[in-house]
């Protein structure tokens, strides 16, 4: 049994790589994972990526914004120190629409955002788990376990004839680590 | 993506011939991964120049006070709020460029979003300081913060235009940073993985261990969509609030309804004339003349003439207001922009920002860089006079004759306002040196469809209609970085 843990398939063109991914996939080997130096549309439904729900989230947590800037100036303004100016309504609905617009983009992007991080596991200071360090510059990496799916040979021709430009064994699963 | 190809009667957004992928990764990198050369040295040291005057200058007015400017009785606003205006509305480009475009699918954005942004995000630090240091003990700066305090709960004035502000203008800046690091992500993991030793070790903290898979690309564009959504009507918010710190009062000049839009279009007008004043020179510098391409800089001078002529429009509409509202006060006020004591402020601000931009309805001046790079100096000019001859010219002659004044500024508002351009410049120059100025990734995107290249490769594959590709070939007269002998041959 040899050391080889992923098979990496190295594209220069994105076309020929989603060309790469077909081929695989006829032939039942599955993919681990795909790398690219910028994003690839169409690519998630032929990886069977689920749509994020990050929009939902993201709809939650401006109406928490929005909610947070009502009730909070509803205590202060109403309940906290109600201040007589003119006779007028201490909750004075048309003035708070501003603020309130605020907070709600205010939660929203930074609710959304941090469960971007959180769904994606970035955040300072995280160990790069990069396969090539190539693929965030200008080769696009067709990632398959090489222990899952054993027909190396098989695999190579495959991505081969769908234009990879090189097929490298990693005897590592992410070269970036020291 | 690049299965199906982009109409040849669209002009190219990447010119110059056998651009790859890596291509593109050396020539946005290069000013980050070399040393810098004598152009940006120069510049650098006059702009931290600046900065330390601007160190200077607030250093003393947090020292003495703001007795230290020529701020008087009557005109009790003045060069700071003019300055503060002037540049949160030069930072609105950055986000307009970012998000609205995105949301209308303008692919030219990809390569000036980056550093528009960033210039968004320093102008609005300049701006932040001006409110900072108007407030006499800046160290009480938390007050404008609606937090229960020692003396009881009382708490700020919601129902002021200036709370609002500070609402505004922090979400805006909090937004526009997130959106701006979350988009050089991906561009930080490339410089990481071409870097070594201790370069290596900042990037990666720098990139939160990004490594471009499925997964995170696909998020990542959603929330670059979401992001957009929400920004663009938060940038139209932030200078229309900005807009009502005037408007919501009863100085004559000021107690318009005109304000916000008008305020919207000026700041978008200022920003992208920035944009434009540091492009031109960051293309030519950092050699990135085939990303950066007349079409964009046309594209830009048409901005500017679209808004600089609702500016205009703006203008006029508020005398007409002024002189059909009745009110003699409101009259008197504009009669006295135009022809009182600072009646050359407000020619100013009529040639600068009026007239000068309609130039560019010419071809040959809105494809000129240096035309464009001269004018947009000139609107930024205009934009700041614009910004103060509303304040002081409304404020110096108020209801009692006996307190008119007029307002001159001392050593210490000239040099917050020149230290807070060498602020932005120093701030500016050092981004250029660390971070990629162009997103790296949304370019690549553009690469197979909408390049110089893929399309001359259409074009010698035949099939295309005659009229279209004849039509294509006469619009790239204007760039100044494509060589015409190519297309001579066709």
């Amino acid at each position: 049994m040899s050391n080889i843990k992923y098979i990496l398939g190295s594209f220069g063109d994105p076309d020929e790589m989603m060309h790469g991914i077909e081929k695989l996939q006829e032939n039942n080997i599955k993919i681990h994972d795909v790398y690219t130096p910028m994003p690839i549309h169409g690519i998630e439904a032929k990886l069977g990526v689920k749509r994020s729900r990050l929009d939902i989230a993201a709809f939650f947590f401006g109406i928490t914004g929005t909610l947070t800037m009502l009730t909070g100036v509803y205590l202060a303004t109403v309940v906290d120190w109600p201040i007589n100016i003119g006779g007028k309504t201490h909750f004075a609905l048309p003035d708070f629409i501003p603020i309130t617009f605020e907070l709600t983009i205010l939660f929203c992007a930074f609710g959304l955002v941090g469960s971007y991080y959180a769904s994606t596991h970035l955040f300072p200071g995280r160990a790069p788990r990069v396969m090539d360090l190539r693929a965030t510059n200008d080769r696009f990496i067709i990632a398959v376990d090489a222990k899952e799916n054993t027909e190396h040979t098989k695999i190579d021709e495959l991505l081969k004839g769908a234009g990879a430009l090189e097929v490298k064994y990693n005897e590592r699963k992410y070269i970036s680590y020291e | 993506m690049s299965g199906h190809n982009e109409s040849i009667l669209r002009e190219p957004l990447i010119t110059g011939k056998d651009i790859t992928y890596a291509q593109i990764t050396d020539d946005i990198l290069l000013p980050v991964e070399s040393k810098p050369n004598k152009a940006w040295w120069i510049g650098f040291i006059l702009s931290l120049c600046g900065a330390t005057l601007w160190v200077v200058a607030v250093g003393y007015t947090f020292w003495f006070g703001i007795g230290a400017w020529g701020l008087n009785k009557t005109v009790g606003w003045a060069w700071d709020i003019t300055g503060f205006v002037w540049w949160v509305g030069i930072g609105h480009a950055g986000t307009l460029i970012s998000a609205v475009l995105l949301l209308f699918r303008q692919n030219w954005r990809n390569s000036i979003n980056r550093s528009a942004e960033a210039m968004t995000i320093f102008a609005v630090i300049c701006a932040a300081t001006y409110v900072v240091s108007h407030m006499g003990r800046p160290w009480l700066a938390y007050w404008v913060l609606p937090l229960p305090n020692q003396f009881g709960s009382l708490w700020v004035n919601f129902n002021s235009p200036l709370v609002w502000d500070m609402f505004a203008i922090s979400t805006y800046f909090s937004v526009s940073l997130l959106f701006w690091y979350t988009g050089l992500l991906p561009d930080i993991a490339t410089i990481r993985d071409r870097a070594a030793g201790m370069r290596k070790k900042v990037y990666t903290v720098l990139s939160f261990g990004w490594n471009g898979n499925v997964k995170t690309w696909q998020r990542f564009e959603a929330v670059s969509l979401i992001l957009a959504g929400i920004s663009t009507p938060l940038v139209l918010s932030v200078h229309t609030i900005v807009s009502m710190d005037f408007a919501t009062s009863v100085i004559p000049g000021w107690h318009t309804t005109i304000f916000p839009p008008y305020f919207v279009a000026g700041a978008i007008f200022s920003g992208f004339a920035m944009v434009l004043t540091l492009l031109l020179v960051a293309r030519k510098v950092l050699g990135l003349e085939n990303y950066i391409t007349m079409f964009h800089i046309e594209s830009m001078n048409k901005i500017i003439i679209l808004t600089g002529s609702i500016v205009g429009v703006a203008y006029l509409t508020e005398f007409f207001i002024a002189w059909y509202s009745g009110s003699e006060y409101e009259q008197y006020a504009f009669i006295n922009r135009a022809t009182g004591p600072y009646w050359w402020a407000y020619w100013m601000m009529m040639t600068c920002n009026v007239i000068s931009p309609q130039l560019l309805w010419f071809k040959k001046v809105r494809t000129s860089i240096a035309a464009t790079w001269i004018l947009s100096i000139v609107v930024n000019i205009g934009m700041w006079f614009e910004r103060f001859v509303i304040i002081v010219t409304s404020l110096h002659r108020d209801y009692l004759p006996s307190s008119w004044t007029m307002f001159t500024p001392t050593w210490v508002d000239v040099s917050v306002f020149v230290g807070s351009i060498g602020l932005f410049f120093t701030l500016f120059l050092l981004f250029l040196r660390v971070l990629p100025s162009i997103a790296i990734a949304e370019v690549k995107l553009l690469l197979k469809s909408a390049s110089e290249q893929a399309k001359l490769e259409l074009i010698k594959d035949g099939h295309l209609d005659k009229e279209h590709v004849a039509e294509y070939v006469e619009s790239l007269e204007k760039f100044d970085s494509v060589k015409q002998e190519e297309y001579a041959k066709i």
